[in-house]
């Protein structure tokens, strides 16, 4: 099975976001990149499905900046076959080009199966897997936390509200990747060794014109200070009343 | 709770890394916070080695990084001293483990044995299904090595050893140990089997320092070693080379644990009010952080110009002797500073500064002391030999 599977270069959870001067961008200065966490399911999941059927490839791509050749050599090593890194300088925030442009890209290759994190955790758009199956005209699954293949068929399941729904599809598909899928794992050295070996293609985004444009972005408002109502038993009902009447959570 | 450690990086040397060094050591430095910090302390606490780990770092490819072939990754000198780093800023006690496997057993067997015996060992000490020791010290020969009591002579197409060895890091675990012997009037090396019969490893219990970590006695009683297990190396020699590889993981070793230290003391300054501010607000709490971030700093381009310098095949052995030196003691002053910093709250293991503070403690004294690196660095400079 010839797998693709998308990822993206994000800004750790751990880093500190300024807002750029132009007041619609992320001051890139002082800020640490990582491989967007869901995307490490993707690329778990497909090495595991290579692994099961003892043939086929894994490709990982994704676009943007140079810098990005980081996320893929990061794919590299944990096993992927090879990378392709689609560049532009733009700042992409519309889920609908970024779909396009790797669709574009996914029907020059060989592909049977498309793999993505459900979300980036930098945009937070979810419209990537939908996206991409409806431009390729792939069966698509999202939210994949459990995943067998048989007989060359997908059966998946998700959590949807309050249940639990299994779904069955054939090749080609999307699949979106879910937390509790697998246990992504770590690159080992000699695969870090082997990565810089492995063919890592660059051809620039073929991105239509974009259908959204961010407006403004503002960091979330400070969190208000925490309030010590009192101690022991006396202050229950004083902490009662304040989560009644002005935190209204009960 | 996830770890919150962040590394100082004040001049960014990240930049002086090449793109490979920088993922093994961030591979590294994920694997220790996500599952050696959650276990850390309890291990320490009761005295034991986290065993179940050590397949985990086989997978990972810790175990002889930068040698080539028998299953070994390959990686460059700086790559391999960073994983020390990131190994010592969980605990000195898993850099130990890792150092003792790589550097004193592994090095040895792919510079000195016969290609059958690399064959046997390598590739499964590799994988970390065989762990290794590294019998040199004696009780009564620890910085003068060459005067060693322990015996072996030639038996038909054996060798029998008798002695005792002291301080052996992995010495009640390992299936296979490098032990320097008395032969023929000079000093040989062996690798034996530690299921030979009269081979023992008994744990030296009671440490306050490196208590994650197995340190024992061996007692070789008639011990029979096949001819073909002797290394092909003469004298001190054999040995120092090895200890030469381990010094130089502990130089990048020492900078993880104070970076550790570093690490705590600055985010407890920053949290611990006193006279109502936080105590990173005083001036005498600023310049002990001052002290750690400085030396941290000047170590790690110390580092960086050696493992550089071990790549172009330029590092001698007293070069190594500066960096081991420095970063032990740096290391262990970072500690006191940054015990002094936590106050009361430093004595408890609910912080990790008193552990890497008792681990240094071996650190700084094991593979060479503090002051006989002093003597070899002085010995460079001055032409007089002031050691013998």
């Amino acid at each position: 099975m010839e797998i693709v599977v998308c990822i993206k270069r994000v800004p750790a959870s751990d880093t500190t976001i300024k807002i750029a001067a132009d007041g619609k961008s992320i001051d890139p200065a002082g800020v640490k990149y990582e491989l967007n966490p869901y995307d490490e399911f993707a690329i778990e999941q497909a090495l595991l499905i290579k692994e099961q059927l003892g043939a086929g490839s894994v490709t990982v791509v994704t676009i943007g900046s140079k810098d990005a050749q980081k996320e893929l050599r990061d794919a590299l090593a944990r096993g992927a076959d090879k990378a392709a890194l689609l560049t532009t300088d733009q700042w992409i925030s519309d889920g609908a080009s970024t779909a396009a442009a790797l669709a574009t890209w996914i029907k020059s290759q060989s592909c049977d199966l498309v793999l993505c994190g459900r979300q980036a955790i930098d945009s937070d758009n979810n419209q990537l897997a939908p996206n991409l199956a409806t431009h390729l005209g792939f069966a698509c699954i999202t939210e994949v936390n459990k995943l067998e293949l048989a007989d060359g068929k997908f059966t998946a399941e998700r959590d949807i509200e309050g249940a639990r729904e299994v779904v069955t599809c054939p090749t080609p598909a999307v699949l979106s990747c879910q937390k509790g899928l697998n246990e992504p794992r770590y690159p080992n050295l000699k695969g870090i060794m082997a990565a810089k070996k492995k063919p890592l293609e660059e051809a620039a985004a073929e991105l239509p014109a974009a259908g959204l444009e961010v407006v403004s972005l503002a960091l979330p408002p400070e969190r208000a200070a925490g309030k010590i109502l009192g101690d022991g038993a006396d202050s229950v009902p004083a902490l009662i009343d304040a989560l009644r009447n002005e935190a209204k959570v009960l | 709770m996830t770890d919150p450690y962040k590394a100082l990086d004040y001049l960014a040397v990240d930049e002086l890394y090449t793109e490979e060094e920088r993922m093994v050591r961030d591979t590294i430095r994920s694997w220790v916070s996500e599952r050696f910090m959650p276990v850390i302390e309890e291990h320490n606490r009761n005295a034991t080695f986290p065993t179940d780990l050590i397949p985990e770092l086989g997978e990972l490819g810790v175990f002889g990084s930068s040698l080539e072939g028998y299953g070994c990754a390959g990686l460059s000198s700086v790559a391999s001293g960073l994983i020390c780093q990131e190994l010592e800023r969980g605990d000195s006690g898993l850099r130990s483990f890792v150092s003792v496997q790589g550097s004193l057993c592994m090095f040895p067997i792919h510079a000195y044995g016969s290609e059958e015996i690399k064959q046997k060992y390598l590739p499964k000490m590799a994988t970390g299904e065989l762990i290794g020791c590294f019998g040199l010290t004696e009780a009564d020969f620890g910085s003068n090595p060459g005067g060693m009591l322990t015996k072996a002579v030639a038996d038909g197409d054996d060798y029998i050893l008798n002695g005792s060895k002291y301080w052996i890091t992995n010495g009640s675990m390992a299936h296979v140990a490098i032990v320097w012997a008395q032969c023929e009037g000079t000093i040989k090396g062996f690798v034996i089997d530690t299921d030979t019969k009269g081979f023992q490893g008994r744990g030296i219990k009671n440490k306050f320092s490196l208590r994650a970590s197995d340190t024992s006695e061996l007692v070789l009683e008639d011990v029979r070693v096949p001819k073909g297990n002797m290394l092909d190396v003469e004298g001190l020699k054999g040995p120092l080379s090895c200890l030469t590889q381990a010094r130089y993981g502990i130089a990048f070793g020492a900078i993880g644990a104070a970076q550790a230290a570093y690490d705590e003391a600055c985010r407890y300054s920053q949290i611990r009010v006193q006279f109502d501010k936080p105590i990173a607000r005083f001036q005498l709490v600023q310049n002990k952080l001052v002290w750690m971030a400085n030396e941290i700093t000047k170590a790690q381009l110390m580092c960086w110009r050696l493992g550089r310098m071990k790549e172009a095949g330029t590092m001698k052995h007293f070069h190594v002797s500066m960096a081991k030196r420095n970063s032990c003691w740096m290391a262990l002053e970072s500690c006191r500073l940054g015990r002094d910093i936590l106050g009361a709250n430093g004595i408890t293991d609910e912080y990790q500064m008193m552990r890497h503070m008792c681990n240094l403690e071996s650190v700084i004294t094991y593979e060479g002391t503090h002051d006989i690196h002093g003597l070899i660095i002085g010995r460079e400079l001055t032409g007089e030999d002031a050691i013998l």
